[in-house]
């Protein structure tokens, strides 16, 4: 084994796959171990942090709480990079957030909560993209209030307040472009329904908590980022 | 047969490059490491070393930058709070959160440079359509991300985040979680639907540690309950087991809730009756970073024996 060179150990283990359709599942896992161990002799495999990790098995604590859309296309750990640790992850149909409601939705109230209340979170960034299935379809929902399928609808709409300011600035451009503004106008709409969270709300307040709103565009490749920021003007007396 | 032959890709849509393995010498030097391209399990193109790659920039990027204190383990510097931060720290970091932003944008900036420009054929398909194979359901939890662990590229998992990665019954009404199910089941048509479940998910710890007759008044005790008897189950098999252990297991049975949940769906039930539809679970263990996956095992007959047990199969276990 000692005269063995590392190359001629590599050429040796890569040979102990079997190239035999049979023993598929096999292969497969030999070839994860193998490939592992190649890295390892190589030494190309960085020790990954296992400080980090063994600090994360005990407890999270995400600077961010992010609401993005369950979209294959879209996963804000792939196109933001967010590493373990780093974001608590809702992700819905069309990235919505419906207003506080003690009786429905309460799973997107039991996250909120977690993620403000329990862990504290600082930022709350709500994601959007380009081509929404969800979107398209509050979009085309029908007129007359007819639903095609049992929960779709009922979630979708929760959009209906963004659809109509849609329709209101923007009705006069053709049906796909009004679609790409209610992407971004649902995301607004979200960030206000945040705000009816008690705790939202008081964590704004005192400045613990920030909103933002973001677009990712996969059909031009960018990325949009947004603050909010409310304002009520003083009152005007005599 | 009710799973599907071994896909190459994730993706209806498969990619254009063949799979490579790259290797060459190793360097002490982290910013001149080479990029690793391992053949990713599923055979797809996946350029996993792309995420190291975007971590060393990241390296890079601290060297530069005096604004970002460096400690002196081998923490990642990133997104996470310290641990010992005071309130006016935090309110001061809160306000200055655009530096936050700044490291955002450089992420995204290195993922277009590096995924989407390189992939564009890729980027183009998906900008039309998607057509994953997978719908995963998977824990908010900040640690257990889906395409981290797993390694999903775009277009291969329609992913659906909720607290404690709960699928609650059809009788239950609307929620978000099953509106995601009837797109991702009827509009995208995915053929394998996979429930994952995590350890030290404080979710389940709610829902253990719930008051048996006390109405909740708050919104995680309404969601969490949709696990009960997941916790009914878990408390009759582990009386002698400490609480930690206890909820480690409702962490797993809660997972066989929801799969059998699925089931209630009929138009779920349907398509797994036809071979069309598979239900997996999957079990993520970050404490000794393990993974075990089980598929349902869907007979004429009920799937849940008179214990209440959940027939399995393909039971599999990577460490």
């Amino acid at each position: 084994m000692g005269n063995l060179s590392l190359e001629g150990a590599i050429e040796g283990l890569k040979k102990l796959l079997i190239p035999n359709d049979k023993d598929e599942q096999l292969n497969k896992e030999l070839e994860t171990k193998i490939e592992k161990l190649i890295s390892e002799l190589l030494g190309t495999t960085p020790p990954m942090y296992p400080e980090l990790f063994s600090e994360l098995a005990k407890h999270q604590t995400p600077k961010f709480l992010v609401f993005a859309c369950s979209d294959s296309r879209v996963s804000p750990s792939n196109i933001l990079d967010f590493q373990p640790g780093e974001a608590f992850m809702f992700r819905n149909i069309a990235n919505l957030v419906p207003p506080f409601n003690q009786l429905r939705y309460s799973g997107v109230g039991a996250a909120i909560e977690y993620a403000v209340v329990k862990l504290n979170v600082e930022n709350i960034l709500v994601i959007g993209h380009s081509r929404c299935g969800g979107i398209d379809r509050l979009m085309e929902l029908p007129e007359d209030g007819s639903t095609e399928n049992d929960f779709i609808d009922d979630w979708v709409q929760i959009g209906l307040p963004a659809k109509a300011k849609v329709k209101a600035e923007f009705g006069h451009l053709p049906l796909d472009e009004q679609k790409r503004e209610c992407e971004k106008e649902a995301v607004n709409l979200s960030l206000t329904n945040l705000q009816t969270y008690p705790y939202v709300r008081e964590r704004m307040a005192r400045k613990a908590l920030a909103l933002r709103g973001g677009y990712y565009d996969f059909v031009e490749g960018c990325f949009k980022l947004w603050e909010v920021k409310s304002i009520i003007t003083t009152p005007i007396h005599n | 047969m009710a799973v599907p032959s071994p896909p190459f890709s994730l993706s209806k849509h498969s990619p254009s490059n063949p799979p490579s393995f790259l290797a060459s010498n190793p360097s002490l030097d982290p910013s001149k490491a080479p990029v690793l391209r391992p053949r990713n399990a599923f055979g797809s193109e996946a350029n996993l070393g792309g995420v190291e790659q975007t971590r060393l920039r990241l390296w890079n990027n601290l060297k530069t930058n005096s604004d970002l204190r460096l400690q002196a383990s081998r923490e990642l510097p990133g997104l996470t709070k310290e641990l010992e931060s005071d309130k006016s720290e935090r309110m001061e970091r809160v306000e200055h959160g655009t530096d936050l932003f700044d490291e955002m944008k450089q992420r995204f900036l290195s993922f277009k440079k590096h995924k989407y420009m390189q992939n564009l054929e890729l980027y183009e398909k998906l900008a039309k359509d998607q057509a994953p194979k997978f719908m995963v359901i998977a824990c908010a939890d900040s640690r257990v991300c889906p395409s981290s662990i797993l390694g999903f590229q775009p277009g291969e998992a329609f992913v659906v985040r909720n607290v404690a990665n709960m699928v609650p019954p059809y009788e239950n009404g609307p929620s978000e979680t099953n509106a995601g199910l009837e797109f991702a089941v009827n509009s995208l048509k995915v053929e394998n639907i996979l429930v994952i479940g995590h350890s030290r998910c404080g979710g389940i710890r709610a829902l253990m540690s719930m008051h048996d007759d006390v109405e909740t008044s708050s919104l995680i005790g309404s969601w969490v309950s949709v696990g009960m008897n997941a916790r009914v189950r878990t408390k009759a098999a582990t009386k002698l087991l400490n609480f930690d252990q206890q909820c480690k297991h409702c962490e797993k049975e809660s997972v066989n809730c929801s799969l059998v949940n699925l089931l209630t769906y009929p138009w779920v039930e349907e398509k797994v009756r036809n071979g069309e539809l598979a239900i997996h679970g999957g079990y993520y263990d970050f404490v000794d970073c393990a993974f075990e996956k089980w598929t349902l095992d869907y007979k004429e007959s009920n799937p849940i024996d008179k214990s209440g047990k959940v027939a399995v199969k393909d039971r599999a276990f990577w460490f």
